[in-house]
């Protein structure tokens, strides 16, 4: 059990649903999808998917120069979110710049596009007499935890996290062992990621993109569907203040829900394919971590990408441990898989849910995959009182990472 | 090219490079203090002059002697001076 107590007192979003959580939560409510064709990846030759979720409403020039000539947009998205957070959080400046605010911020990649640029001009002539000094700072893999620190002026610690898609959750869970421990009073966490056809080719070649939809982008992804052809890759950012409860206290903050629990474990047995028996142990070993029983959770909000194999193991791990009672949904339909960023986007959505005692369905949920059955789907918004939330998160590589949330209720 | 057109051109260079407000592009704005440079622009800063004039300047001791924008004036005109009578 953790010796301080972790709450959530400030969220910030930029995402394929518009910039602002106000725009996150309306989309979600609305049943909206962020899925557009997208014709950056229509023009690669061999790249079979044409459908990526984009962040449309982020200006570059918002950001003063002398902080944007080292920022990519994950970083400029992290900037935007970050600031939202603090603003809802209330959090005056001069609790900001001291040495017990942090950042644990990461993302997949630094920036695949501004290395795009760099080897354009190193191959044509193999020249580097262009390149410009702030060039490696966008392209860092901890790039945007420190411009973050930059922007905000922040003296605690700069924590990045690299996990690809379970980075997110990966941060919030650090940020809340960082504080629960009292080496921090406050983190600001999330994942962040810019698009790139990279990333959609990284699954395209794996045949776990999604493909047959690119005239109907709205249709894709489909998590738990039967029809359900793999991922949409997506960007943006997810921001959420962490504090300790005392400090939240101290000061009056708005405590928007609790940090309960985390767990990340690791799964050896296969670089790419999930195991249904590691992601069960990640989310036992998460309620473990806050001593809870599996029948205490009320939703659970499912990493589900839309991949044949993904979405099936969760499944199998969510029966296995919680059996059929406990409703599950992705928001990955609505958003696509914004990578890096999911983990936080996606709990901010839980913690909306939590708010509003009203659970949001899986879009393109249209009919249940035979081996995605035996649990409780959400299909439609169905009200609830949400106390506990459990949130996945996994990645390539074999990392899994599982967050309880909890309403927060102040005799704990 | 005359000395007043190659002003002109540094300055469109700089100001497009650094966002800079054209007004304040005096030539005794200092670079630091007045312009709101630091290093790594002026690193920069050379890149963009090479670009632009087509020559090589960055082993140039006389660099770092740079304070203000006069003095980014006067050495280039210097250096294209100097590049015309050796061709």
């Amino acid at each position: 059990m953790p010796l301080n107590r972790v709450v959530v007192t400030g969220m910030g979003a930029v995402s394929p649903l518009g910039r602002g959580t106000g725009a996150l939560f309306k989309g979600l409510s609305g049943g909206k999808s962020g899925i557009r064709f997208q014709p950056e990846t229509a023009a690669v030759r061999g790249l079979r998917s044409h459908v990526a979720g984009r962040v449309m409403d982020v200006d570059p020039k918002e950001v003063p120069r002398k902080y944007r000539r080292s920022m990519s947009a994950g970083s400029l998205f992290a900037a935007v979110a970050a600031q939202e957070a603090l603003v809802q959080g209330n959090l005056p400046e001069d609790l900001r710049t001291r040495e017990d605010f942090g950042v644990a911020i990461g993302s997949t990649v630094g920036s695949v596009g501004t290395l795009e640029g760099f080897f354009r001009e190193y191959f044509s002539g193999f020249c580097l007499e262009r390149m410009r000094s702030t060039l490696f700072f966008k392209i860092m893999n901890h790039s945007p935890a420190a411009n973050v620190t930059q922007i905000l002026g922040i003296r605690g610690r700069t924590l990045a996290p690299a996990a690809a898609c379970s980075t997110g959750c990966q941060t919030v869970g650090i940020g809340f062992e960082t504080i629960a421990s009292g080496k921090q009073r406050f983190m600001l966490c999330g994942g962040t990621d810019e698009f790139h056809p990279l990333f959609t080719a990284t699954f395209d070649i794996m045949n776990a993109a999604s493909t047959r939809y690119n005239e109907h982008p709205h249709r894709t992804p489909r998590p738990f569907d039967r029809d359900r052809d793999g991922v949409v890759c997506a960007e943006g950012c997810g921001i959420l203040l962490l504090e300790s409860l005392e400090s939240a206290l101290e000061r009056g903050a708005p405590i928007l829900a609790e940090v309960a629990g985390f767990a990340t474990l690791s799964d050896p047995s296969h670089i790419a394919n999930p195991d249904a028996a590691s992601i069960l142990s990640c989310m036992q070993a998460c309620l473990e971590n806050a001593d809870l029983k599996p029948k205490a959770i009320d939703y659970i909000n499912a990493h589900a990408t839309a991949t044949t194999e993904g979405d099936a193991a969760e499944c199998e791990a969510i029966r296995k441990l919680f059996g059929g009672a406990t409703a599950v949904s992705s928001l990955k339909g609505h958003l696509g898989h914004t990578m890096a960023a999911s983990g936080t986007l996606e709990l901010m959505a839980c913690i909306f849910m939590m708010q509003q005692n009203r659970m949001l369905p899986t879009l393109n949920l249209d009919h249940v995959d035979p081996a995605c059955e035996g649990i409780r789907h959400v299909r439609r918004v169905e009200e609830k009182s949400l106390q506990w939330i459990l949130k996945n998160n996994f990645a390539l590589g074999g990392v899994n990472s599982s967050v309880l949330l909890r309403r927060f209720n102040r005799d704990g | 090219m005359t000395d007043k057109e190659i002003i002109e051109k540094i300055n469109t260079a700089l100001a497009e490079e650094f966002e800079l407000d054209e007004a304040s592009m005096l030539p005794e704005a200092h670079l630091f203090d007045d312009l709101e440079l630091d290093s790594l622009d002026l690193v920069d800063m050379v890149i963009v002059l090479e670009q632009t004039f087509g020559f090589k300047i960055r082993e140039e001791e006389e660099i770092r002697s740079i304070r203000t924008l006069g003095d980014i004036h006067a050495f280039v005109i210097r250096k294209r001076h100097q590049r015309l009578q050796s061709s």
